[in-house]
Formats: structure tokens, sequence, C-alpha cells
């Protein structure tokens, strides 16, 4: 177990900067999950504290001690890829003990060693298998193996789950977040699926274009996101955006509303946003916030999804989903005050 | 890869489908078969004719008929009795099995790395090796033999060996098969705590076993054959390979062609032996390969 450190983390390949300092601190034993879309660095991140590329600028400290020099096997850390890069001529048991074969254990305690990791992933029935005759939750399973059995600072993980059938995805982020619990150590993991980021994480790294946009627990990037990017990748569906403006009244929409809220900021214009979660049916003794036409209705079960037009805008809205209403009905939704955010509409940041 | 796999059960597919009989035999389907049939026999005849010569009498030989009137074993106890067949057979053995290996270990070595490294000129290498196998072995066989000869190799095993230590074809499929080695099962094994050598063997090699085959039963079978280069290296009879040897059973009195095809037919056995044993390993790779993540 080790703390990881990442300071002003740059990574060019050839003129192109793909990392514009990254800094990071992650605690011992702590989950941190990297999440944003696809290109925006995090597997580039992810192999700059593995070794497998070198940095180009700033530093990289596991357990306090700067590794920027360092081989991989030097690290002392483990990784478990999204193609899982288990050898298919080996059988499991040479696959989850391939990780020991430079260790100087005896060959008894290697043995032991890879029967418990077996055990701890219910495997030990499988050790005779080639990875050909496994199912893809089991191939994972092995990779995971493998890199559990060296007992590293740190572990690594890049979109593992990303090859799985949704029922299987959901299954083995339940066994990786029950693995962590057991062993406790350092887990670094990439995911571009934020329900995964949410689930899985002690804290979250959301990340764009090789920046990080905000690091905190699923709580507070949900509750408090710090820009606009934030507020619409975290949490599915997407926040409703609207435009608006300040005026003395509070904030006039586009869309025709008003918001009674005096915002501390100066910015010409302004974005709301309000999770569709949180716009729900007003009931007709309650002031409406919006009032617009069904256009489509999307059925979940529990709720039903429906896209209200506002003037020129629409937004998503849930209602439950035993009464929903149909296409072309009126309806009125409303949203608590603490659930609606304010963006600076030309920065994208957050007004608080 | 996926790709070899779906061949690989359509192939089984068509097998396990029962051929109709009933159908009617359409004209093409006529034209196609009398054409491999006729491509058949080409192939054939002379393997035919050799082992069908091997077991007739001097007298007998310039008549084409397969069976021969009087079947001997008269030339193989001839054959297998005369010391210097051995000599040969074992020479050829010996110069064919070390320039296999060698160019199975060094292909792969050059190709890996070609395929798998990135460093500075390693295009300007990649073209150097292929460009060689533009000239033909012709042009290059009196620059070898100056060579062989002031480095003193005439007339050694070295010296019929060393131009085909390495290979430009082997290193050039060798690399193209490792492009289909993901670098994620390199990488892994690098932070598991290999060195590269080790990686290479560990992990690259047995991934292209079906290449490697391909390689080996291509060099045994180019080195087995080889005439032209041995006959000019060597002149001690004692050093000939089994085809240069062959053909002093013609220079004695005249052509004892039921000789040289008797040495012949025994000169394909290891050459089956290797194609037998190595193409098991090209099925066998072509099944590992078709695993995906
Ligand atoms: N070897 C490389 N050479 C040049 N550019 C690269 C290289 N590897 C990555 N990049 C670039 O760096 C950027 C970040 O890539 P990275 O693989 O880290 O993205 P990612 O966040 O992991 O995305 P994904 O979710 O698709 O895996 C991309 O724009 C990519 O094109
Ligand atoms: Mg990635």
């Amino acid at each position: 177990m080790a703390t990881v450190e990442l300071k002003g983390l740059v990574k060019t390949f050839g003129k192109t900067e793909v990392l514009h300092g990254i800094d990071l601190a992650v605690e011992d034993g702590e989950f941190i999950v990297f999440v944003g879309p696809s290109g925006c660095g995090k597997s580039t991140t992810l192999r700059l504290l593995a070794g497998l590329d070198e940095v180009s600028s700033g530093e990289i400290l596991i357990g306090g001690n700067v590794v920027n020099n360092l081989e991989p096997k030097e690290r002392n850390i483990a990784m478990v890829f999204q193609n899982y890069a288990i050898y298919p001529h080996m059988s499991v048991r040479k696959n989850i003990g391939f990780g020991l074969r430079t260790s100087k254990m005896s060959k008894a305690d290697k043995e032991k060693r890879i029967d418990e990791v077996a055990e701890l992933l219910g495997m030990t029935d499988l050790l005779d298998r080639k990875p050909g005759q496994l199912s893809g939750g089991q191939r994972q399973r092995v990779a995971i193996g493998r890199a559990m059995v060296r007992d590293p600072l740190v572990f690594l993980f890049d979109e593992p789950l990303s090859n799985l059938d949704a029922q299987l995805r959901t299954q083995m982020r339940l066994e990786i977040k029950k693995l962590h619990q057991d062993v406790g150590t350092t887990i670094v993991f990439v995911t571009h699926d934020q329900v995964e980021a949410m689930t899985l994480a002690d804290r979250i790294v959301i990340m764009k274009d090789g920046h990080i946009q905000q690091v905190g627990t699923p709580a507070e990037v949900y509750q408090k996101p710090v820009n606009m990017f934030v507020a619409q990748f975290i949490g599915a569906p997407s926040m409703n955006m609207l435009p608006g403006k300040k005026s003395s009244a509070g904030i006039v929409l586009n869309a025709g509303p008003t918001i009674s809220e005096s915002l501390n900021s100066d910015a010409s214009g302004i974005m709301v946003g309000i999770r569709p979660n949180d716009l729900t049916p007003a009931l007709d003794n309650e002031a409406a916030l919006f009032e617009g036409r069904v256009k489509i209705i999307e059925p979940l079960g529990p709720e039903t999804l429906v896209y209200v037009e506002l003037g020129q805008h629409e937004v998503l809205a849930t209602v439950p989903g035993r009464t929903p209403p149909k296409i072309g009905d009126t309806i009125r939704l409303k949203a608590p005050q603490e659930e609606i955010h304010f963006f600076n509409a030309d920065t994208g940041a957050a007004i608080l | 890869m996926s790709n070899i796999e779906y061949k690989a059960s359509a192939a089984t597919l068509d097998t396990a489908k029962p051929y109709n009989y009933n159908k009617r035999m359409e004209p093409a389907k006529v034209i196609r078969w009398t054409i491999l049939f006729l491509g058949g026999v080409v192939m054939i005849m002379p393997i035919v004719f050799m082992m069908s010569t091997s077991f007739k009498w001097p007298h007998e030989i310039y008549n084409l008929k397969i069976i021969p009137d009087d079947p001997t074993i008269e030339n193989y106890t001839y054959v297998l009795e005369d010391g210097r067949f051995y000599k040969w057979f074992v020479n050829s053995l010996i110069i064919a099995t070390i320039t296999t290996i060698s160019a199975v270990i060094f292909d792969s070595l050059v190709g890996y790395t070609l395929c798998k490294f990135r460093f500075r000129g390693r295009m300007i290498v990649f073209v150097a090796i292929l460009s060689t196998l533009m000239i033909p072995t012709e042009m290059l066989v009196i620059p070898w033999y100056l060579m062989a000869k002031d480095f003193g190799w005439l007339n050694s095993y070295w010296g019929i060996m060393f131009p085909g230590v390495m290979t430009a074809f082997g290193t050039f499929l060798m690399k193209q098969f490792f492009e289909s080695v993901p670098d994620d099962f390199l990488e892994a094994a690098r932070i598991d705590g290999l060195n590269e050598f080790q990686i290479w063997w560990t992990v690259a090699m047995p991934l292209v076993t079906p290449a490697i085959s391909a390689l080996a039963i291509f060099v045994f079978l180019g080195n087995w054959t080889a005439f032209i280069w041995p006959l000019i290296v060597t002149n001690d009879p004692e050093l000939y390979t089994l085809p240069v040897g062959l053909t002093t059973f013609s220079v004695e009195q005249s052509v004892e062609w039921e000789l040289i095809m008797t040495g012949a037919a025994l000169a394909t056995i290891p050459t089956l032996i290797v194609f037998l044993v190595f193409q098991r390993y090209i099925i066998r790779g072509v099944v590992m390969t078709g695993l995906k993540g």
C-alpha cells in the first residue's frame, strides 16, 4: 500500500502535448477513478504511472519516492489491461503465477500464493484451463488475479470492464469493490463510464483534453460540479442547460420564466442547469417553474423520461412511471431551488 | 486473429455438411475437377517415376512403365551399404538442422525488434533487409565464394551454412506475424518484471508458433535441397551434402539413374518428417491465436 502523487505531469507525443500538467495526491488505500471522454488522456496518465511511457516533465511519486526514472518492474505496481493481456498459451495457473516469475519466493510458496488468489477470486476449479476455455468475466478475473498475486503497492486498471456485457460489468464492478475492501490496496482505475466511476470511487478525477476538471467524492462532483462540463458529464441522463440573463428580479431564462436568485457574478450570460431527476411534475396547487408541451416520452419502468418543449428550447424531465403524460399534453414542471445550478455562459465555471 | 478462427470454423462446417451425391454434375464443376486432376498428375508424376525407377534394374530405367517388370530392392541395398550415402545424409542433416534453428532464432529476434521497438533508423534497417530479397542467389554466389575463400571457410560446414544462418524473407515473415501480438501482452510482462529477452521468448514466441513452423519448414527444405552453393564451396567428398553427393553417382561411368532416384527417394524421408511434425503446430497455433479479449 502506498500513496501516489502526480506533480505537474506533462506528456507530449512528438509536438502534441496531451497532458498539460496533472496535479493529484492519492491517499494510501484510496480508490481513485479517472473518468473522461475518449482521448482525454486517462490511459496516458496511467501508462506514465506504470512506467510504460516516459514523463515529459513533472514528477510521479509512489509511496513518497520519485519513480520517474524507475523501470515498470521497479515501481511495484500491477496493471490490468482493457484486453486483459492474459496469455492464451498458458494455463490459468501459469497466468496468475506469471507475476511471480521473477520473485525470489520458493516454488511451494508461489504455488500457495496462487492458490490463495484463486480462492479469493473463486477460480480454484479453473486453474488448469487455458484462457480460451474461459468466459469473458473469468478471463477478467484471471487478469485481476495476476495483478494481485504480487501484492503490489498500487493497482492500475485501464477500462477493465469495457469488454464485458452490461450484466457482467455490474457484477465485476461489485467484485472489484469487494476486493478493494478486502485487500485495501491503493487503486487507480480508468473508465469512461460515469456510472462505474460513481459506484466505485472514493474520489473521482474528471478529465478533459489533458486537464483535470474536478477532483472530489462522487457526492461532491454530482452535487457541486465546478463547471458545465462536469455537470453534464456526471449523472445520466445529462443535466439540462438553459441559457439566461441576470436581471434585477433574478435570472431570466430565454425560455421564459425567471428564477429569483441573486447571483454573485457579473457574467453577461448565465447557464442554468437542472438535472432531469430534479425536474418533476408540479402538483396543481404548486407553483411551476416551466410549462411546456410533451414531445417524446421514454418509459424506463420506475419512471418515464419526458422531453418537454419550452419555446425554442427543450428540457428532459422525469415523471413517475405509473402516471406518464401523453405526447402533446401540456405539463407543468418544478425543481427544488437548491438543485438548480448556475454557470457563467462564457467560461463554463460554476457560480456559487 | 478472430478472422482465422472464423475461417477455421467455417471449414469444419463445410466438411461436416454431407456431400450431395445426387446433384447433377455441372459442366463448370467437371472442368474444374479435370483441371485440378491434371494438375495433380503433373505434380505427382516425377515422384511416382522416382519411386518406380528406384525399384528397377538398370536395363529397365528407360522403359516408362510405372510398375517394373522385375522389381528389386537391390538399389536400396547398394545405396544403404555404400558408406558415402550415410556421410552425405548426416552432413545434410547437420547443416539443415543448424541453419533451421539459427534462422528461426535470428529471423524472429530481428523481426520482433523491427516490429515492437521504435528506434532511429528502424525503417532503414528494415528496407535494407528487404532489399536483399531482390538479389538472386546466382549473383551472390561469387562474392560468397570469395568471402569464404579469404576467411578460410572453404570445405567446412560453416562455409556451407553461413549464407543461410539468417534470412531476409524469414525476418520479414516474422515481423509481420509479430504485428498480431498485442502490445498489451508485452507491457503486462514488462510490469511483471521480465526483461526484454524473456518477454520475446516466453510471451511473443509461443504466440507465433504457426509462423515459426512455416519458417522452419521453408528453411529446412531450402537447405536440405540446396545444390549450387554446397557444390561450389566444397570439393571434399567427405563434406558433400546429399544433393551434391547424389550427382557423383552420375559421373563415374554413366548416369546411374536408378541409384540417384533411390538416394532421392531416401532423401525425401526427413523432409516428410519435418513437414508432418511442424504442420501439426501450424494447425494448433491457429487455434491458439483465435483467442480474443
Ligand atoms: N503513442 C501515441 N502517440 C501519439 N499520440 C498519442 C499516443 N498515445 C495517445 N496519444 C494521444 O493522446 C491523447 C490521449 O490518449 P489516451 O489514450 O490517454 O486517451 P484516453 O483518455 O485513454 O481515451 P479512451 O477513453 O479512448 O481510452 C489522444 O489524443 C491520443 O491520440
Ligand atoms: Mg484509454
